[in-house]
């Protein structure tokens, strides 16, 4: 509306003309702007002040003084933190733990999606989709005390692999089981949930391509990858993209409740060494700037990502 | 080669069939075992080595012990209050906002948008969120786990494009009536949104119920301890003595065990029956918001 005032002739005034169009928008639509109130000050206050809260890592941070008042160290804490016996250790464990959940669960609810598609039965098919994403309801507390009890040393998994002659030891006790057991799990719980947008974005491939290809004489498994798979592509690159943006925000929270001191060589992820190194240790400032590295590295990861699926297949967030 | 390619279809279709039979299996068996147990007798079940197949005798005990524990009780009263307060302030917070970015003639709404998707992919960090919680007093009260949450910016935006989707006309001729905005969002848009709206209680009450992290930061006193973290103190740390106070040692230890299985089974039970009458949305929410493809 505010658009079809401003006439070419009248640049020269353009200052005096922004103030008249925003006191003009805001008569007209006096209302909304209240209701942006809440939301800017939720964004505001949660969003953008921790922010510049995290300000901190640049400095030596204490209550008495504050955010402001307290002395600037500089790079000391990334400098303690590069520099320390943690550092490749968390580095580590991270990018294995998300290259893991990335090549053996990311592809997961894509199977699930295609297999539930090729299912006729109608009851069969809602069945299927109803058991699994039924995990996804089940809070991390619970599912964490149901691997804990299951990988129990006489736990029901020990219990099968007994069978098999295995003497049986508390899995969580050994640093080598922890990331098959975190991203089995993961892929337990969360298959069906996510299987959910692959399903709703085959649900729109025209029908006619398969009435087509079956005239042509595809077989199914040939319809599946010449016309299921490319009808998913799009789909699939968006979700790899947020993905990418959360490379190294591995669920911490599982990770929090599974591990303990013996599994840390493969357990201790950034996040998790954050929330020790700083809620349990109170080392604030340190664990600020080990956390802004993590966001750092996440944007970075997310906007290189975006660029590259833009160049490769024309498909971005952006 | 016409009847070639049946063949191998029909192959590929019993494979498909029996590896969406195992995944069924190995999904739903876990949460079998812990129903078969919690309903066990807890000298049976410590015995017990591996697979069951069905409740190692019945007994009742387990449950009432979980019931009548008070940690449980006054989890779930917490637990109430932040899913109902909780998402109270969540679906008014993120209908307002998703309102706000859904009209296409208002100025600053571009920059407007764009602060709000740099949050998604760039935060602060724990530490000063902490602060930043601390610093507006809400620290030990149940409110830190709603107000530092109350817009999910996901979920906001799959509820704009809701919104977006709704014919300008409807509004227009609720301007010329002389509706202004709040009539507007109230009385037209979100009834039109209605499944939406369904789609968001439910992803909101989930995580809401199932929550427990940012409790255990920001909330120290026992009495405002939500479900979740009242389970982690029986599942991960593993102290069920409370509830089996009374019983010999050896006894506690094997009601223990019964009592983890129950504890599970009364906290998700709740959820797992409301998921059924919601799941028919589930398609459609991540439709409505689904990326563009």
């Amino acid at each position: 509306m505010a658009k079809t005032q401003t006439g070419a002739g009248q640049r020269a005034l353009a200052p005096a003309r922004t103030t008249n169009r925003f006191l003009r928008d805001f008569r007209i639509n006096k209302y909304l702007y209240l209701m942006m109130i809440p939301v800017i000050a939720y964004y505001f206050i949660f969003h953008y002040a921790p922010m510049y809260g995290a300000l901190i890592a640049f400095k030596e941070y204490s209550p008495m003084k504050g955010i402001l008042g307290s002395d600037w160290v500089g790079l000391k804490h990334f400098h303690d933190f590069f520099n320390s016996y943690y550092f490749w250790r968390i580095l580590k464990n991270t990018l294995v733990i998300s290259f893991y959940s990335l090549i053996f669960e990311f592809p997961a609810p894509i199977i699930l999606a295609l297999l539930i598609n090729e299912i006729r039965s109608k009851s069969f098919k809602r069945v299927a989709q109803t058991i699994t994403y039924m995990p996804y309801f089940i809070s991390l507390v619970v599912i964490c005390g149901i691997i804990t009890d299951f990988t129990n040393a006489d736990g029901v998994i020990n219990g099968l692999f007994t069978f098999f002659g295995y003497d049986g030891q508390a899995m969580l006790q050994k640093p080598e089981l922890f990331r098959p057991i975190y991203i089995l799990s993961e892929i337990w719980q969360r298959i069906g949930w996510e299987s959910i947008i692959y399903i709703a974005a085959l649900m729109s491939i025209d029908v006619e391509q398969y009435e087509a290809a079956r005239m042509d004489g595809a077989s199914r498994i040939k319809q599946m990858f010449y016309i299921t798979l490319p009808g998913i592509l799009p789909t699939i690159s968006i979700m790899l993209i947020l993905r990418m943006g959360n490379l190294l925000n591995v669920g911490f929270e599982k990770i929090i409740l599974l591990y303990n001191p013996i599994t840390y060589e493969t357990a201790d992820v950034i996040s998790s060494f954050v929330y020790r190194k700083g809620l349990l240790e109170f080392g604030w400032s340190y664990s600020s700037a080990v956390g802004l590295f993590n966001s750092v590295i996440n944007l970075f990861l997310l906007i290189t990502a975006n660029y590259v699926s833009r160049k490769v297949n024309k498909n971005s967030l952006w | 080669m016409k009847e070639q390619s049946s063949l191998f279809d029909k192959i590929f279709y019993a494979g498909i069939y029996v590896l969406l039979v195992f995944l069924i299996i190995v999904t739903l068996y876990p949460l079998l075992y812990v129903l078969f147990a919690s309903f066990s007798d807890a000298g049976q079940l410590m015995v017990h080595k591996g697979i069951l197949w069905r409740p190692l005798g019945i007994s009742f005990d387990a449950y009432r012990s979980v019931l009548a524990n008070s940690g449980i009780l006054t989890g779930y009263r917490n637990t109430l209050f932040i899913v109902v307060a909780g998402l109270a302030v969540n679906l008014v917070m993120t209908a307002l906002g998703a309102y706000v970015l859904s009209r296409k003639n208002v100025l600053w709404n571009n920059t407007f948008m764009l602060l709000i998707l740099f949050t998604m992919f760039f935060n602060g960090g724990l530490i000063p969120m902490y602060l930043v919680v601390k610093g507006v007093g809400l620290l030990d009260s149940l409110w830190s786990t709603i107000l530092p949450f109350s817009i999910s910016t996901f979920n906001l935006i799959i509820m704009r494009t809701a919104f977006m989707g709704i014919p300008d006309s409807l509004e227009e001729s609720a301007k010329i009536d002389g509706a202004n905005h709040f009539t507007i969002l109230f009385r037209i848009i979100i009834p039109l949104s209605m499944p939406v709206i369904a789609v968001m209680i439910l992803y909101y009450a989930v995580d809401k119920w199932n929550g427990w992290f940012y409790a255990s930061v920001f909330i120290r006193s026992r009495e405002l301890y939500p479900l979740q973290l009242v389970l982690r103190e029986i599942l991960i740390a593993n102290s069920t003595d409370s509830m089996s106070a009374g019983a010999s040692a050896g006894d506690r230890q094997q009601i223990g065990e019964t009592i983890k299985y129950a504890t599970i089974m009364v906290a998700t039970v709740p959820i797992l029956c409301v998921y059924p009458f919601v799941q028919r949305f589930f398609v459609k929410g991540v439709m409505v918001g689904s990326v563009k493809g």
